[in-house]
């Protein structure tokens, strides 16, 4: 138990957090909860009225709501997936920032989840979904991805957190019994470290298809339609790409901010944002690739109807939106992302949250044009997203903020036992593996 | 279901029908304006060409009654089907409103109701029996009229009859005073419906994509 006490002093400033709260954490607490109050009263507000209160109409009949929805299980992306790939290729790099991209995973998610919902007319009814499900609809697909995908990534977000959990058992004062239920009887044996290593493993193996398919069945629901624009075989990929783009983004922005609050600075060092933000440098051009690869099919094809579309985009009334979307998603990250002098943590914060901004234009200009442009000539009607959506979307945001430091209150935000086992045991097993590449060194 | 568009004069008494037949509600004008008005028959202008060589066509556009429909597939709780009869039909009290079916329908022929249906005093009473009306939230669509079928059946059993073709017919088709529509079954190559579909004048919309409409055109030199 000494030894134990003695380890832990290095890392005494990971538990801080959750043994002193000081007034930011109230204030800016209670501003959120201003601004999710404000939503929860404006989403009533919607429920009795009906969904007259927002700016859709015929034939857009899919607005805010639906990007939203798109966006934020974009988000998700971040955690699990980026977790799971840096686990899987040993980067020893990813200690001190999985724990804080696999808590966006699982919270991001709700919002996702609960954009569908307040899009529904009859809210009442969601359950038909399970009483009435018809499988060959793509929705009922995202509904089963989306619930694997959550159960895996939150016991894929609670399996490394059990070591960390035993050591707030042992050593935080309050709430010792929550913890002690959680720790699951963890005593830090070499069999249950043993164990954990495997299912950590197993899950990290496991997530990685759920995470692809579930953004895959996202885009297939404008996919599956024959819809201009949406009826398109690279929305998967596409999709997927997006998501992992604007997940990386959000996991840097997040890591600014703990690291400014917490002072972190130790752990989160300008070698991991350097690291991200090179990560998100290759997404920002893997995204350029796609949509180019989507546009220029679409404008070489010449077909009328989709060249209505792609001409709203280009100079009509979305090319606000569109270009709006371009720069925010490659003019400003790129130059920001490509030097090194900038790919700094302040670099990478505002090359991310340009990033962020351009992702939700692009699912906004993926779903709205379309649905502005019909085969059948229809009224001309402009779609303007009412106070109502933009309260709500203010409010997700908001009520996932408060989530999260919830979070960093309760369990370490940067995982305890990884970083202690990266600096006792990986150094030496990282000296081992180089051997095992290079030749004239190590065994056959 | 025919529509000769030589005879069709454009009067909108199949719309107007329809309106009242089907307990479509009145949403005023300022609703109106924003795009959110129900039709389930329209008048939807066909515009071909540049101006000043214009050809302009006006359709009455009824639901397509597709054989292949894109909107049924994508329902996540059967509220939209192919019923027996190859209607595509609506459970407006299972619907829960996500507008899925809205959105795939290439000829955008299913309607949403943003606010809650209502009708002005007077018309309240007038309503039409047959017909249920729906709730703020669900989608609705064209059923073809689908309770006078049910009605023209009871009546026929009653009468210790079999149902006849012409016991039945929609609204719009009932209302049409030059003649215009056509109604019947398809599947029988006597019917006047199924002689007049495989006329030379004969198209059907957006017949490129395979929806299979059950609703046929005839028009001279298209």
């Amino acid at each position: 138990m000494a030894d134990s006490e003695s380890k832990l002093e290095e890392d005494a400033i990971l538990l801080r957090p959750i043994q002193r709260t000081g007034k930011p954490f109230y204030l800016s607490l209670s501003i959120l909860l201003a601004v999710i109050l404000w939503a929860v009263f404006v989403y009533l507000h919607q429920y009795r009225q009906g969904l007259g209160v927002t700016g859709l109409a015929r034939p857009i009949f899919w607005g805010v709501y639906i990007t939203n929805f798109v966006f934020f299980i974009g988000i998700s992306h971040a955690g699990t997936l980026i977790s799971a790939i840096l686990r899987l290729a040993k980067a020893e790099w990813r200690r001190s920032i999985t724990r804080s991209a696999e808590v966006i995973t699982v919270l991001v998610l709700f919002f996702g989840v609960g954009n569908i919902l307040m899009d529904l007319g009859r809210p009442d009814r969601m359950f038909n979904i399970i009483l009435y499900s018809q499988f060959r609809s793509p929705l009922l697909w995202d509904v089963s991805s989306i619930t694997v995908y959550l159960a895996s990534s939150s016991i894929y977000l609670f399996l490394p957190l059990i070591p960390d959990i035993a050591i707030l058992r042992d050593h935080a004062g309050k709430w010792q019994w929550f913890y002690r239920i959680l720790a699951l009887g963890w005593q830090g044996t070499e069999r249950q470290h043993h164990l954990l290593e495997k299912a950590i493993a197993f899950m990290a193996i496991l997530v990685i298809p759920v995470a692809v398919s579930v953004h895959t069945v996202v885009s297939f629901v404008f996919a599956m339609t024959i819809q201009p624009m949406w009826h398109s075989a690279i929305f998967g990929p596409y999709f997927v790409a997006g998501a992992i783009f604007s997940g990386i983004a959000a996991l840097i922005v997040a890591m600014n901010v703990i690291r400014k609050v917490y002072h972190l600075e130790d752990y989160l060092r300008p070698v991991h944002f350097n690291n991200l933000g090179i990560l998100l440098l290759v997404m920002t051009l893997l995204w350029f690739y796609f949509t180019f690869a989507e546009y220029i099919t679409v404008w070489y094809g010449g077909e009328p109807l989709h060249m209505t579309i792609l001409w709203s985009k280009f100079t009509g009334g979305f090319a606000p939106y569109f270009w709006g979307m371009f720069v925010f998603c490659f003019v400003i990250p790129l130059p920001i992302l490509s030097l090194k002098r900038t790919r700094t943590p302040l670099g990478t914060l505002v090359a991310s949250l340009s990033v962020i901004i351009g992702m939700w234009l692009e699912r906004f200009v993926i779903v709205v044009p379309t649905l502005t442009n019909p085969r059948l000539p229809n009224e001309t009607v402009i779609y303007t997203p009412t106070w109502i959506e933009w309260s709500i979307l203010a409010g997700c945001i908001a009520f996932f903020i408060v989530l999260y430091m919830i979070f960093t209150k309760v369990f370490p935000i940067v995982s305890i036992w990884e970083v202690r086992e990266g600096r006792e045991k990986s150094m030496a097993e990282v000296q081992e593996r180089i051997k095992t590449y290079l030749p004239g060194m190590g065994e056959e | 279901m025919v529509i000769d568009l030589d005879k069709c004069s454009a009067c909108q008494a199949c719309v107007v029908a329809c309106q009242a037949e089907n307990n479509i509600p009145i949403i005023g004008p300022k609703q109106s304006a924003k795009g959110r008005t129900i039709h389930w028959m329209e008048l939807i202008p066909y515009i071909e060409g540049e101006y000043p060589h214009i050809k302009a066509r006006l359709l009455p556009r009824p639901c397509m009654m597709c054989d292949n429909p894109p909107c049924t597939k994508v329902c996540p709780v059967y509220a939209t089907y192919i019923n027996e009869e190859g209607l595509v039909a609506q459970i407006n009290h299972r619907c829960i409103g996500c507008r899925y079916c809205t959105t795939a329908c290439p000829y955008t022929v299913k309607y949403f109701n943003w606010d809650k249906p209502e009708w002005p005093k007077e018309m309240k009473g007038s309503l039409n029996r047959d017909v249920s009306t729906r709730t703020k939230g669900v989608v609705e669509k064209c059923t073809f009229c689908h309770h006078r079928l049910l009605r023209a059946r009871e009546k026929a059993k009653i009468e210790g009859r079999d149902l006849l073709p012409e016991d039945y017919i929609p609204a719009c088709v009932q209302a049409c005073p030059s003649g215009a529509m056509y109604f019947g079954d398809l599947n029988d190559s006597f019917s006047a419906v199924s002689t007049l579909s495989r006329e030379r004048r004969a198209f059907r919309l957006l017949e490129e994509l395979g929806t299979e409409p059950k609703v046929i055109y005839l028009s001279e030199g298209t």
